[in-house]
């Protein structure tokens, strides 16, 4: 199960330079959440932040009634023993190879002995797609490889919390995909709390429960999936729509003499586009925490474009999904006799 | 107004935060020395790694270093006609103060460098971080092994230079420059004495704690890059050498002061 985060009033500058300011959000216990944002926006300072590894200037990260940034060290130790976290090259120890690396924490933090820690090791290192690359050094390996290592290594302890720093960046399109379903997959399979920080959007638009966005030194906004893929906010609609378009420009923020050519010129950022049904497990099972698709933007009173939520096999979800639940809750019926 | 407040701002960081930073990581790391479970695997493989590193450069700078105080000295005793004194001046010269210069230099820049650049690549590849968020405290992992590893090495290196250098001093002496090889061993004790090469060990010890802590400091503090990791090494050498030079000083001038020294 996992363990609800709730960021309070959450500052951070180094000297001079503000990173973010008054970052406050909740990350529902079992959720995925993404946070997006433009580069250098502190997005993976904001992850360190969050296992304190950073302290902020001011505010309170609660992890399981713990206050992170204030806790005395030998506590915050222990808290992070709930944390898995991807780095973003994967932070494995050079001088071991993969196999001792993924065995790390296992050997470290378990009392298990040598034939369980390789079965738990070579288990993991099979579900990344490492498997016969027990011996290699990090040195030896591609980026994408180093990648799925570290996440490999962030999962043998089954966290209830898994924070993924730029999971898709260096991985080709097909692996990238690969590692969202898997981390869908890990998501009801362990119920981990997970937030990713990402600049893919395809990622953001088809993984998360939730989506929030770092921009301008604060959090322009937090919450539903749907509720950003469908918002008007000129940042989250240019971003999550990757438009040339709107307050984001090259060095970070547009002058204002761009954004009045723009506005001369007329330029619209256009209509928003179909909202994509969020990525299912791969065995069809249903996440504790899904919603139906559609669901936010019903109650919100929000009409999606034609076509929204019609998935690559051309299967509408607005349709589909009401049986799809009884289906699955039948056959999770069925399973509950067979077992009896 | 702003802008001096900032130069004030960059004196004050440099001149105080850096060493308060610098203490702090001292003291957390004595702190970690006494956590079970000692890391023995880590401790042996840095000493034997450090010892790898300088056991060479220092021999081959011993060597030289005990011939030009032959050189140097033996030339001023022989027109003061004390010859047969050659040698009592080279155990002098040499245990007391250029063995632990020689051990200070190379541990500050063949070991600290090493440890340093050790360090700092895996601070920038976010090694160190993770391994905190794996709940494991470097300063107990990496840093106590290596600062003992190094006051062990140390010890020894301090112990090699002696001896190069006296047998350095030795051939000097005799093959070239025609000192009796009797008088050069008979003189041994008539200047130095035993606590002589005590304060040489305890000194050979304190810069190994000094280099390593330095070394560990600048390297878990490297930031920027790979270019971050050269300075950082870069600045490891320069301010353990520093700092080694003036600990120096500071424990002869002790020693001076609390043993008794011997007369001729």
């Amino acid at each position: 199960m996992g363990v609800e985060i709730r960021v309070e009033g959450l500052t951070k500058s180094f000297g001079r330079q503000v990173i973010w300011e008054d970052v406050t959000l909740t990350l529902p216990a079992g959720e995925i959440s993404v946070l997006l944002g433009p580069s250098g926006t502190g997005k993976s300072v904001f992850l360190k932040t969050m296992v304190g590894l950073l302290k902020p200037d001011r505010g309170h990260c609660w992890i399981d009634g713990k206050d992170m940034p204030n806790l005395r060290e030998r506590d915050m130790y222990e808290v992070r023993k709930l944390f898995g976290v991807l780095f973003q090259d994967g932070a494995l120890f050079g001088s071991m190879n993969l196999y001792d690396n993924i065995a790390f924490p296992l050997r470290e933090h378990t009392r298990k002995s040598e034939s369980e820690v390789r079965r738990i090791v070579l288990e993991k290192m099979e579900m990344v797609g490492l498997g016969g690359a027990q011996n290699k050094f990090p040195g030896e390996i591609s980026g994408g490889m180093r990648k799925r290592a570290g996440l490999a290594r962030a999962l043998v302890l089954d966290p209830q919390i898994i924070l993924c720093d730029e999971p898709d960046s260096g991985l080709d399109p097909v692996r990238t995909v690969l590692l969202n379903q898997l981390i869908v997959d890990l998501n009801a399979e362990i119920e981990a709390t997970i937030l990713i920080v990402t600049h893919d959007i395809n990622t953001a638009r088809t993984v998360p429960d939730n989506i929030g966005m770092l921009f301008r030194r604060e959090l322009v906004m937090f919450g539903p999936r749907e509720m950003l893929l469908s918002s008007e906010e000129p940042v989250v609609r240019q971003f999550l729509n990757a438009r040339k378009v709107g307050p984001i420009g090259m060095s970070e923020e547009k002058d204002l003499s761009e954004l009045e050519a723009e506005a001369r010129l007329g330029r619209d950022p256009g209509p928003l586009p179909p909202i994509p049904p969020q990525l299912m497990t791969s065995d069809g099972r249903l996440r504790r925490t899904q919603h139906a698709p559609g669901e936010w933007l019903r109650t919100h009173g929000v009409t999606p474009p034609e076509g929204s939520f019609i998935d690559e096999m051309g299967r509408d979800w607005l349709q589909e999904w009401p049986k799809y639940v009884a289906e699955m809750s039948a056959g999770a019926g069925r399973h509950s006799e067979g077992a009896h | 107004m702003a802008r001096a407040g900032k130069v004030a701002d960059g004196v004050a960081n440099a001149t105080l935060r850096e060493p308060g930073r610098f203490f702090a990581l001292s003291l957390d790391t004595f702190r970690a020395l006494f956590k079970w479970p000692f890391q023995w695997q880590e401790f042996l493989q840095q000493a034997w790694f450090i010892v790898s590193v300088t056991v060479a450069p220092t021999i081959m700078v011993a060597i030289p270093f005990g011939a030009i105080l032959s050189l140097q000295v033996g030339n001023l005793i022989r027109q003061l006609g004390a010859q047969s004194q050659t040698g009592a001046t080279a155990v002098l010269a040499i245990v007391r103060e250029a063995s632990p210069i020689v051990t200070a230099l190379l541990i500050a820049a063949a070991a600290g460098s090493a440890i340093c650049a050790d360090l700092g690549a895996r601070k920038i590849r976010e090694e160190i971080d993770a391994m905190e968020v794996l709940g494991i405290n470097p300063l107990h992992r990496l840093v106590v092994p290596r600062v003992l590893a190094c006051a062990f090495v140390g010890l020894f290196l301090n112990g090699i230079v002696s001896v190069v250098g006296i047998a350095g001093g030795y051939v000097f002496n005799v093959l070239l420059q025609g000192g009796t090889p009797g008088a050069y061993i008979a003189s041994f004790s008539g200047l130095a004495q035993l606590s002589d090469l005590y304060q040489a060990e305890v000194k050979a010890v304190v810069f190994g704690v000094t280099a390593a802590l330095v070394a560990s400091y600048k390297g878990l503090t490297a930031s920027g890059g790979p270019k971050g990791v050269g300075d950082a090494v870069n600045q490891t050498v320069v301010i353990a050498a520093m700092a080694l030079f003036v600990e120096n000083f500071v424990l002869s001038a002790l020693y001076f002061q609390l043993v008794p020294q011997k007369g001729m």
